[in-house]
Parts: C-alpha cells; structure tokens; sequence
C-alpha cells in the first residue's frame, strides 16, 4: 500500500516536473506513466477518463491527477498525486518571484519585467487564435465570430461578470433538445 | 474577508472555465486585476511569464503565487483547493453520470459555446498586455521583444521557458 502511494506521488512528480506548457500539453506524460509505465488503467479507460475530464470545467491535469489517484489509492491517493502534481512548482514559483521582488528597485530587474510583458502578449495572442480555430472547426467562423463580438459588448460594454455570461451559455446549452434518435438506435 | 475573495476569485474563473488551464487565465486576470486589484496587470503578465516558463498546469502556479501573495500559505492554500477541488470533486462523483451523457449533444454543446467567450477574453488580454508594454517599454521596444518571440513560438521549436528568457534579457541589458 505503501508502495503504491510512492509510486503515484513519483509518478505525478514526474509529469508536474517535465510537463511543460500548461495542463492539456501533460495529457501525454500522464498517459506514459498511468497506462505505459504503471498499467493502472487501460488505453481505452484513460480515455474514457479525459473525455469526461474535458466536459467538466477547471485544469485538466490535475482532474486527471486526483481521479487516477483516487482509483489507484482512494482518497489519499488522490491528494498525493494532486499535491505531487503541482506544490513543487509552486513552491519554485514562490521562492523565484520573492528573489525578484526583493531586488525590484535595480534598474535592469525593471527591465526584466518590462522586456517580458511583450512576451506574455504573443503567448496570449497564440492562445487566442488557438481558440478561434477549434471554435471555428466546431462552429464555424461566424458563429464564432458573432459570439465572440456579443460576449465582449456584454462584458466590456455592459460590464457584465464573464462568469455570468458563461454560465447563461452553459445552461443554454443544458437546455438544448436532444436531436432525436432513430427507431434502429432506440432498438440497440 | 481575504480568504473568503481569495476563495471566490479562484472559484469562479475555474467553474465556468472550459479547455483547461489556459482557458481559464483571462477569467483569473478579470478577477485579481480588474476585480479586486490585487495586482497590476505588469505584476499579472511578469507571473503568468514565469509561469509559463516553469513546468506543471498553469492555473495551479498562477493560484498559488497569487494567493500567497496576497495573503501568506493561508491564502495559496486556499486559492489552490479552490483551483483543484470544485472540478475534481465533480469529476469523482458524477463520474458514472457523466460516462452516460459524454456522447450527448448537450455536453458537447457546453465546451464548444463557451469557447468563442473565452476567446474573446484572451484578446482582450492580448490588448491590455499591448498597452501595457507601449505604456512601459515603449512602442519599439515592444515590437522588437514581440516581434521575435512571435518568430520564435510560432515558426521554430524553441522553448517557451527560453522565449520568456529572451524577454528577460532583453529588458534587462536594454530597458533598465
């Protein structure tokens, strides 16, 4: 028992340490440990589990974290792996803000945090446009498009919560009929 | 109350944030900039550049960093439950519901509406960080720094942690 608490916490150090590039990039490095490294799930469960990870809301690595862990080693499993997953990091993140903090009245320490603004933009910028094209594959551009200029006339112009308008979408979205099947698959 | 806002400035961007970690950094930057002004957005993009120079899912360091820096191990640890435990709670108890309705039109439905608004917020994060950088390091410097980094991410495989270093040192030789 003992050991497999061990193993899910190295196997979620491991994926936190070298899962670069935000939670959806790591899926892979999860998929080598849980499937290929350890066999704790299957191919076919591993994806049953992100499909479903995916229609729920929140990070994905760490959905995917707490559930394997707890199907592995229950509750406590679930904190081991969720905790391997992300505290080092956090801690990195912590101490090297602080040492930046701490000489942020230096000249070029100012630069530092200038020179990257510029940086954080394009990354941002590539996020955007990767959400336009997976929205525009599903919806089409002007779906999208027209969705997207309503979300910003409510939330920039009539200062409405995103939150709000996302979960006016979402429940839209629970409210939409069920397209409705046919006799052969009411027969299966 | 700080860790009751700290709570709910965690809690909300993740309830309603589809597509993962990333999705949901706007909804954090509604909050902690615009909302509660913990931070400024120049104090937002330096974190989210370490952040995401750094290994591991990008919500959690943002709630992490966050949260202690506004109120101590009390508040990451807040801000992080937060992050983590709503969606993987769900996940854990309506797992067999959920497996029954993953093929529904319904759920399907929730991601893909939502990504349109989340879209529309990450430009207008792109915006603020545009005039964030001409405010601060000027128009020229902000198209040479925005400039490579753009050839750098999108047209070779170098890593993001070496793109944010490069605006690091940029800014450190030639903006201090």
């Amino acid at each position: 028992m003992l050991r497999t608490h061990v193993q899910l916490f190295l196997a979620f150090l491991r994926i936190g340490l070298f899962g670069f590039g935000g939670g959806p990039s790591m899926i892979p490095l999860v998929h080598q440990e849980v499937v290929k490294r350890h066999a704790w799930m299957d191919d076919e469960a591993f994806a049953d589990v992100l499909a479903i990870g995916n229609t729920l809301p929140g990070p994905i690595a760490t959905k995917m974290a707490g559930y394997i862990g707890y199907r592995v080693a229950g509750v406590m499993g679930a904190i081991s792996a969720v905790v391997a997953v992300i505290v080092p990091v956090i801690m990195a993140m912590i101490a090297l803000l602080g040492l930046y903090a701490r000489h942020g009245d230096q000249r070029w320490v100012q630069g530092m945090g200038q020179g990257v603004v510029p940086v954080v933009m394009v990354m941002m910028a590539k996020l955007t446009w990767d959400f336009f094209d997976k929205s525009r594959a599903s919806l089409g551009w002007f779906v999208t498009l027209a969705m997207g200029i309503v979300a910003s006339g409510l939330i920039y112009w009539l200062d409405l919560h995103p939150g709000l308008v996302i979960g006016a979408i979402l429940f839209a979205a629970l409210m939409r009929p069920e397209p409705r099947r046919t006799a052969s698959e009411v027969n299966e | 109350m700080i860790y009751w806002q700290l709570f709910l400035a965690f809690f909300i961007p993740n309830i309603v944030g589809y597509g993962g970690g990333p999705a949901i950094i706007p909804l954090i930057e509604n909050e902690v900039v615009g909302r509660y002004g913990w931070m400024s957005s120049q104090g937002f993009a330096e974190t989210l550049a370490l952040g995401n120079a750094l290994p591991s899912p990008i919500a959690t360091k943002m709630a992490g960093y966050i949260g202690y820096d506004v109120a101590g191990v009390p508040g990451s640890l807040i801000a992080t439950f937060a992050t983590v435990a709503p969606s993987l709670l769900l996940m854990l108890v309506a797992l067999g519901t959920l497996y029954r309705y993953r093929e529904s039109v319904k759920v399907k439905s929730m991601s893909q509406w939502v990504r349109p608004v989340v879209m529309t917020l990450m430009a207008y994060l792109t915006w603020s960080f545009l005039d964030e950088g001409l405010a601060t390091a000027g128009i020229v410097h902000t198209a040479i720094i925005a400039g490579v980094a753009g050839v750098l991410l999108l047209a070779t495989r170098v890593h993001p942690a070496l793109v944010v270093c490069f605006g690091l040192g940029y800014g450190a030789l030639l903006l201090g």
